[in-house]
């Protein structure tokens, strides 16, 4: 899947789907997160791992994405996790309060070990 | 130090790139600090508060979109959202102020909110500048706003047009304003957006600018381990501090000089 701003991909991990993220999350990556979402959590995962690792850009628009991806993810029970921020990035996370919603874990090792994936 | 110290050093220690959106922005911060202020402007509840997000909020999450098309208006929208950081208070309605830093809106920045609720209460709060790029620029809200959540101004263009808009993705931060809510304090804060937007766009010189609204509820649950934020409630407080004025005067008059 790709837009002007992101692509992503997905994988399965014993309960877990990952969605590796690339490019720019902005509120114009609505479509293609939300369906990589479906994906990821179409046949039963659990959990749900943001791969941060191939981020290059968020704006405003794009941290309001990650809420309402929360709240759905909430509402389907799944839980989200990330990994493979920047500094920068996981600065934002504690800025915009993100960080107590959505756990964050250095790597995908680390991410897997706590959704008991692995 | 040789060329192939410094070489060698750059190599073992190679700093990160920084990101394309690092400028944009604010620093973390853990709780705010409210810089210098006009007179007239009352600093209150915003002075050591922290920032919330629509995930610290209690009521039901929003995303409501206002948005005004610049017909006529020969300018960008980095025109449009340069123009509005730099008079932003300026297209607010009348009788409600809001005293940003003089340097402009910027990433990081605290503005100072005084707004008008009924009873002849001023209602004292702030937001913290979380974001500012050419074409946006996002609030925070702290503890104790009547919102939990961010609110981002930006433009965009749409068939040829600029568009101007709002966008806040918000929940009431307490039961009480959660109830006001309920009873009519969103249509009232819609009107207060939409004002905004119209007085805008007349800025830009279009006659009877129309602003368009949608609204969404994200989450219908209320989030009740969060009815404590009513705490900060800087309705409250500053509704408590405008009935308690008259004691302060008669305290200050008997005070020896």
């Amino acid at each position: 899947m790709s837009t002007g701003t992101a692509s992503t991909g997905v994988r399965r991990v014993g309960n877990a789907g990952i969605i590796d993220i690339k490019g720019d999350i902005t509120a114009a990556s609505e479509d293609v997160l939300m369906e990589a979402y479906n994906e990821a959590s179409s046949d039963g995962a659990r959990t749900i791992a943001l791969n941060f690792s191939g981020l290059e850009y968020m704006n405003s628009g794009g941290i309001g994405l990650l809420v309402t991806l929360l709240v759905r993810a909430n509402r389907q029970r799944h839980r989200l996790l990330a990994f493979g921020l920047t500094d920068h990035y996981r600065e934002i996370f504690e800025l915009t309060r993100l960080d107590e919603a959505i756990a964050i874990y250095p790597d995908e090792q680390e991410a897997l070990a706590a959704a008991g994936a692995r | 130090m040789n060329g192939d110290e410094v070489k060698r050093e750059t190599e073992s220690s190679p700093e990160p790139a920084a990101s394309r959106d690092a400028a944009y922005w604010a620093k973390q911060v853990s709780k705010l600090t409210v810089g210098e202020v006009p007179p007239e402007a009352i600093s209150r509840n915003v002075e050591g508060k922290r920032v919330v997000g629509p995930i610290q909020g209690f009521g039901k999450m929003w995303q409501k979109t206002f948005k005004v098309r610049l017909h006529g208006a020969d300018v960008s929208p980095q025109e449009v959202v340069s123009t509005w950081k730099e008079k932003f208070a300026s297209f607010w309605p009348e009788k409600n102020f809001f005293y940003g830093p003089l340097t402009g809106i910027a990433p990081g920045e605290v503005a100072l909110l005084n707004l008008a609720m009924p009873g002849r209460v001023k209602l004292s709060t702030g937001v913290l500048v979380v974001y500012a790029d050419d074409e946006s620029f996002a609030f925070m809200t702290p503890q104790g706003h009547m919102l939990a959540g961010w609110i981002t101004f930006s433009a965009h263009e749409e068939e040829g047009v600029s568009v101007a808009q709002v966008q806040e993705l918000i929940r009431a931060q307490d039961p009480v304003t959660e109830l006001a809510f309920a009873f009519g304090a969103h249509k009232k804060q819609n009107e207060f957006w939409k004002d905004t937007l119209r007085s805008l766009a007349r800025h830009f010189g279009v006659d009877d600018p129309e602003v368009e609204t949608h609204g969404t509820c994200v989450d219908r649950r209320r989030q009740w381990r969060r009815a404590g934020n009513v705490w900060h409630s800087a309705a409250i407080r500053s509704g408590l501090y405008t009935m308690t004025a008259p004691m302060r005067a008669v305290r200050r008059r008997k005070a020896p000089a």
